[in-house]
């Protein structure tokens, strides 16, 4: 039986799984100002996550905190959409190691920021009062984070041979594992039968406008899809998510408990 | 004979040396505005459970936010007042809070004050423009003649830009 908490675990794991991602270019970003924008953004979606963690222990009561949702639970208990846990790079198994791939990093941020305005828009009329103010001010955060993706992802699709390049590869090898974000999770439906969430299909018009839009202006083609629906968001993981929970967890579980 | 204790100052009383006190605190990042000024400060009052101070979070991931928090309590420590620091999201904070005195401060500390937020659209159409290019007056030598370097610069909350008469890159505060 789904829950309002797991509906805001879902919002959350999403936040915490992809600014940890974006986490991993402070320090190596391709010029000093995207480096200092990543790591804002990340800044950003570790916010709001740590604002839903604490919503949704509160919700779920017992010994629940923000740290024992985000570092105590294992890969099978996250509820992102896959999407956000892949590396930044093309297709590699989960051991394998890559050059990062800035053109990947701006596409799935473009592709899950021009959700995100939509889904915290709507959200901010949310029943759960809590929820509905978090939207209020992600919505403001999402809508630089779109404006930043947007205009990188035209910049590097407009640009050279090579920057066109492998922004097109990186649209081709992400966008199908968007169609997830269409098909309603349980957790997804409870929350739309309670007033509490958005139904993702509402969206997809929007979604399209705004991709076919920037797709048009960065030169891209978008592919068409066929093929696998991935299931991130019940629990069903790429290899990459244990890898990134391993590295995210590790200090938390080697010092339980600890503060500084 | 026994002491007359003193009489409990009176609510209203007690909230302004509060105030006062708080009015000493500025942004940890920002020294030249207060948290009042900023729209941080929200509320002092007196509930049933006692005196209660009111903040709310700028960004949602902004690292000044603990420190701020921690700078109420220590100050009202420092005066030997018991509050309850409360932190209220909604209304979410918005630049628009600030107060024209704040913006002269940050364009005197050399940051772009941020303008006014544009009346809300709706729809998805709103996303789908780009960014209105906005003409931000040089902190410096107040040229309007300025670029955008980068959306997000020294902190989530400013973008960098540069000025393209007296050369000099300086931060904008952005709306929000």
């Amino acid at each position: 039986m789904s829950t309002t908490a797991d509906y805001i675990l879902h919002l959350a794991d999403n936040a915490v799984v992809l600014g940890q991602r974006n986490a991993e270019w402070c320090g190596h970003g391709p010029i000093l100002e995207e480096d200092l924008a990543l790591a804002n953004v990340s800044l950003d979606l570790i916010g709001q996550a740590r604002l839903l963690y604490q919503r949704a222990a509160t919700l779920l009561g017992g010994d629940a905190t923000e740290d024992s949702l985000a570092y105590f639970r294992d890969a099978a208990e996250f509820r992102n959409y896959t999407l956000l846990e892949l590396p930044h790079h093309g297709p590699l198994v989960g051991y394998a190691a890559s050059d990062r791939d800035y053109a990947t990093t701006i596409v799935r941020n473009f592709l899950y920021s021009a959700l995100m305005v939509q889904l915290w828009d709507g959200l901010t009329k949310s029943s759960d009062s809590e929820l509905a103010a978090i939207a209020a001010k992600s919505l403001k955060e999402a809508s630089y984070h779109l404006h930043h993706a947007r205009d990188w992802l035209v910049r590097l699709g407009d640009g050279t041979d090579e920057s066109h390049a492998r922004v097109q590869a990186a649209v081709d090898h992400l966008m199908p594992y968007t169609e997830e974000f269409w098909t309603p999770s349980p957790a997804e439906s409870t929350a739309v039968a309670a007033g509490v969430g958005v139904d993702v299909r509402t969206l997809r018009a929007g979604w399209d406008a705004l991709v076919n839009d920037a797709f048009a202006e960065a030169t891209v083609t978008r592919p068409a899809f066929r093929g696998y629906i991935t299931e991130g968001k019940v629990g069903v993981h790429s290899e990459h998510l244990g890898f990134l929970l391993t590295e995210m967890q590790s200090l938390a579980r080697a010092h339980p408990g600890a503060t500084w | 004979m026994s002491a007359t204790p003193m009489p409990a100052p009176a609510p209203d009383e007690l909230i302004d040396r509060v105030l006062t006190a708080l009015d000493s605190l500025t942004d940890p990042e920002i020294p030249v505005v207060t948290l009042r000024e900023l729209g941080i400060l929200r509320d002092v009052r007196m509930t049933d459970d006692g005196l209660e101070v009111v903040i709310t979070p700028t960004y949602s991931g902004c690292p000044a936010m603990g420190q701020i928090e921690d700078d109420v309590r220590a100050t009202l420590a420092g005066i030997g007042i018991a509050a309850r620091v409360v932190t209220r999201l909604s209304p979410a904070w918005t630049t628009d809070w600030m107060s024209e005195a704040a913006k002269e401060k940050l364009r005197a500390y050399g940051i772009a004050p941020p303008h006014r937020l544009p009346a809300p659209e709706v729809g998805v159409v709103r996303f789908m423009k780009k960014p209105a290019a906005e003409t931000v007056a040089c902190p410096q030598c107040g040229s309007t003649n300025t670029t955008l370097t980068s959306q997000f610069s020294s902190t989530a909350c400013k973008a960098l830009y540069r000025c393209l008469d007296c050369r000099e890159p300086f931060d904008y505060f952005k709306p929000y």
